[in-house]
């Protein structure tokens, strides 16, 4: 999950500029650094050999160079940060060869729910995309706030209930790789880890008809089956009956996600919802 | 009758708290008893619990910091333990648990340890660099400290009676509504934090208000030393941004209590608009923290490089600067909200911005030293570590500033490395320095510089060992709040981390052990002469510890560096001038307000946590009963008779006397 290993156009310019950033600020702090190990060395009362200079308390030409140095720095990175900030834009499309993929992320105490409207399938924590082709993320959260990130593709973005967030990714490597949740959600949200499977476009479409042989229904009923409070170890997929699901979830036709279940009447009086596992 | 409490509050399935709670509880005892057997309850008493002198108070205020840092750092240790061992396991705290202790310790470090520390050193030593015998509002200020205690009192009492919040140190709803949960631990964290907030934001006021009309004849604005400048723009800060939390809480709570729809998923509450109010108060809030900091770093380098500061104007300029841009940048903290480019570019820019002011404070500390004859006590060490440290934390928190870098970064380890790294590097860096600069004055005698500097060393490298680890796990992806997790990659740094914190803790230790010798050492320790450090504001010009007046005379001032411009001129006039004529003194009384309000507040706080109606009644009726008895007194001051500020008064001359014939021989 190193972010310096981008496998996607957007992780790629995201560590390109954090390194970048880095950089540019290494040039002024190293020596700053080095000067106030050697000032504070050099002048110390035991060495004789330094000047006692206790007038030296004002030097308008010191000033301008202490005001600018760091000036100068933040213009330069201000520039980065207006540049990257627009050219980055979590909601900007990602060009990237064949159709764009459509995927409509929920957070789910304490799991992930990827919703694929147009092929009308749906996953649990796990993430399979074509490598190459952009990737047009819709995001909710049946509950409370939580982050979708996958650290080597890049930008992460905060899903709320009732609202829609988007983000816009490319996967341009095939392989595995791991997403996870970035903001604190409950007892479970150590384990709201993803798979991301970047496949081959051309494995794709087998992949989305083979998950569409599933068994399992992903409807309204099913939904609120999965949205209690647990932890999924399975990964199961599903058949979408309702490909306007994602919009009754983020609409609040199917209303937020309960919270803990209280386990007796001691549990409701202080403790609330006991152990996740 | 009791509300939602019943026995099952107390966790006796959970052998951690229970423990701790209960060597907790005998330690107090114990205390408690000694106190009493030994006679020592009506000095506590007096001098102590009731005491409105600033010097006092800043004293409780530390010391309660201090008990609290033990607290804090506990959790700490078990945070590390937990994400040491819990790789492909779930270590030995279940999730309840851990949450608790993250969501705790952030509370805890915050509210209860860096706060009160400033509020401690700002109190005790504004008022004697002002050259005035007591801050604006001396029974606020114990009023202040009291309910502060309130709130920690909470904090503590949820390790055993119910639980604290498991909802992280910010209880983001809809996580801390009632849906998600139901517990009273948000309830405890609301409600300490209201209690104590009251407490902070007038100590806000009271310090503004001392700062900005009691000065010493002749100690205008600019030529307060730079700790009075920096407590003025905290203070500022407090006065203006601690009534956002206690709206924004007040608010969660009524969502909570009374059914509204504030920040809640349904009937168009709005979770954003509770992490854009929190963080309008909680970006200031870094600074009321690190304000204070710099200006001890700004003494403390002065003094031991035997110097003016470097650039006065410019610093004063620089934290003003600070205390403006600190306001307008708090959308930085939720970049990855799905704001638009240009909202999340702009508040970017203006977070950069801060570095320029606080960069030039770095270069001007670095041109103090130019040209100085540098002495390296303790205090000493503790700047220069910080200056390194420092600046480390803030080209990290740069770096997250940079709205693309945050989109990786955002909430991950790499971000708790850097609020740590300028926290500890920055905050309680600052706080051991002053703690170590002004003890002398406080107590009279200095704290034992070999433990002092092994705390140094300990707790330096043992910072280093801690969070640089944490920096690369969060370039390895890893996220804070983790209870568990199964990637190999970032479990060789959670060892290290581990680590760290064993040799941070050691620090601690030395720190402790610095206490300990130092009292036994005392008369070897002592400092007769008031000014150890061969000091450069008024803070030096009076006894060690100074008299409950401070000053039997307010001092003249005529330029900066007030009391070291005092010291050359009594060496080249040998100290030759007019015996002075000693007036009567009125000083205020002592008042058990603060305490008695605090004792209501506790309870008021305890029963609304567990819905005990009856007995919130009972605590507001007192705390206001309270104000009104204090409210109608007839008599609030006394006076100190001439010929006793004489006496007092002679002694420290004559010290201070043989002092500076000495300094004149050599």
């Amino acid at each position: 999950m190193n972010l310096l290993d981008p496998r996607g156009p957007v992780a790629a310019a995201n560590s390109t500029i954090l390194v970048d950033s880095v950089f540019i600020m290494l040039v002024i702090v190293v020596p700053t650094i080095f000067a106030i190990l050697a000032f504070a060395l050099w002048f110390r009362a035991s060495n004789p050999k330094a000047r006692y200079q206790p007038d030296f308390v004002y030097s308008g030409r010191v000033e301008m160079v202490v005001w600018s140095i760091p000036a100068l720095t933040v213009i330069l990175l201000g520039g980065v940060a207006w540049i990257g900030s627009h050219q980055l834009d979590p909601a900007a499309p990602v060009p990237g060869t064949g159709s764009p993929v459509r995927i409509q992320a929920v957070s789910l105490d304490w799991k992930w729910l990827f919703i694929y409207p147009d092929q009308r399938i749906a996953t649990v924590n796990t993430l399979t995309v074509p490598a190459g082709a952009e990737l047009n993320f819709q995001l909710t959260s049946s509950s409370v706030m939580n982050t979708f990130f996958i650290p080597q593709l890049g930008s992460m973005i905060y899903t709320m209930n009732g609202m829609v967030t988007r983000l816009n990714l490319r996967a341009d490597n095939e392989g595995k790789l791991q997403g996870l949740s970035a903001h604190f959600s409950g007892d479970g949200f150590p384990d709201m880890m993803f798979d991301v499977n970047v496949i081959s476009p051309l494995a794709f479409p087998d992949w989305v008809a083979s998950t569409a042989k599933s068994d399992a229904v992903l409807n309204e009923d099913s939904y609120k089956k999965l949205m209690q409070q647990g932890i999924e170890r399975s990964r199961p997929t599903y058949r979408l009956e309702d490909p306007r699901l994602f919009d009754l979830i983020a609409t609040q036709h199917i209303p937020p996600g309960p919270g803990p279940e209280l386990i007796s009447a001691a549990g409701r009086s202080h403790g609330g919802g006991h152990d996740a596992r | 009758m009791l509300g939602k409490l019943d026995w099952s509050a107390i966790p006796f399935d959970q052998p951690i708290p229970l423990v701790a709670g209960a060597v907790v509880l005998v330690a107090i005892l114990a205390v408690l008893i000694w106190v009493v057997v030994k006679g020592h309850l009506p000095y506590l008493w007096h001098e102590w619990i009731t005491s409105v002198d600033h010097k006092r108070i800043g004293v409780m205020y530390i010391l309660l910091a201090s008990v609290m840092l033990l607290r804090g750092g506990s959790d700490a240790i078990m945070m590390r333990i937990q994400q040491a061992v819990a790789y492909q396991s779930q270590g030995y705290l279940p999730p309840e648990h851990y949450n608790q202790i993250f969501s705790a310790h952030g509370t805890i470090m915050i509210f209860f340890v860096a706060m009160p520390f400033v509020i401690g050193l700002m109190n005790l030593v504004v008022p004697l660099q002002l050259g005035v015998r007591d801050v604006a509002f001396p029974t606020l200020n114990s009023v202040g400290f009291w309910l502060t205690a309130t709130g920690a009192l909470l904090v503590n009492i949820s390790l055993v009676v119910g639980e604290f919040a498991r909802t992280g140190w910010l209880a983001f709803p809809p996580l801390s509504g009632l849906s998600y949960s139901p517990g009273v631990g948000v309830d405890y964290y609301a409600w300490s934090l209201q209690i104590s907030g009251v407490g902070t934001l007038v100590a806000g006021i009271n310090l503004v208000t001392t700062v900005l009309k009691l000065r010493t004849r002749g100690m205008n604005y600019l030529r307060m030393p730079m700790f009075c400048w920096t407590t003025l723009a905290s203070n500022l800060l407090i006065v203006s941004a601690f009534p956002i939390l206690t709206a924004t809480l007040a608010m969660l709570l009524l969502d909570r209590y009374l059914g509204f729809h504030f920040f809640t998923n349904e009937a168009g509450g709005n979770v954003m608009m509770f992490m854009n109010l929190i963080w309008a108060w909680g970006h200031p809030e870094v600074y009321i923290l690190v304000l204070p900091a710099f200006g001890i770093f700004s003494e403390v380098v002065s003094t031991f490089s035997g110097k003016a500061l470097f650039g006065y104007r410019s610093m004063v300029l620089a934290t003003m600067a600070i205390c403006v841009v600190s306001f307008m940048v708090w959308l930085h903290h939720f970049f990855t909200m799905g704001a638009g480019p240009d909202v999340n570019a702009i508040f970017g820019i203006a977070s950069m911005i801060i570095a320029i002011p606080t960069g030039v404070k770095i270069y001007n500390w670095l041109f103090t030293m130019y040209g100085g004859r540098i002495r390296f006590a303790t205090p000493m060490l503790w700047s220069v570590g910080f200056m390194v440290t420092f600046i480390i934390g803030g080209l990290t928190g740069v770096l997250v500033a940079v709205p693309p870098a945050d989109f990786m970064l955002h909430n991950s380890m790499f971000l708790v490395a850097h609020f740590h790294n300028v926290i500890i590097g920055g905050v309680l860096f600052g706080a051991f320095a002053g703690f170590e600069y002004w003890f002398p004055k406080a107590f009279g005698f200095r704290l034992d510089e070999r433990w002092g500097k092994a705390a140094f060393w300990f707790t330096f490298t043992g910072f280093w060992i801690t969070f640089m680890p944490l920096y690369i796990a969060g370039m390895l992806g890893m996220t804070r709040r983790l209870q568990h997790y199964d990637v190999a990659a970032w479990r060789p740094w959670m060892i290290v981390a581990a680590f760290g914190m064993a040799v941070l803790t050691i620090g601690v230790i030395c720190q402790i052990m610095q206490l300990v010798v130092s009292i036994r050492n005392r008369e070897a320790l002592r400092d007769r002469t008031g000014d150890p450090w061969d000091g450069r504001s008024l803070e030096w010009a009076t006894s060690s510890p100074p008299p409950v007046f401070n000053f039997a005379f307010h001092p003249d001032v005529r330029g900066e560096d007030a009391y070291w411009d005092m010291k050359a001129r009594a060496r080249q006039q040998s100290f030759e001038h007019d015996v002075p004529e000693y007036q009567d003194i009125e000083m205020p009384r002592n008042s058990p307000t603060g305490f008695v309000c605090a004792f209501f507040a506790s309870i008021m706080g305890f029963a609304l946590i567990w819905h005990i109606w009856w007995m919130v009644i009972l605590g507001g009726i007192g705390a206001f009963a309270t104000f009104v008895v204090f409210a109608w007194r007839d008599h609030d001051e006394y006076v100190i008779p001439a010929e006793e500020v004489a006496r007092i008064d002679r002694v420290n001359l004559e010290e201070r006397r043989s002092l500076v014939s000495m300094a004149g021989a050599v």
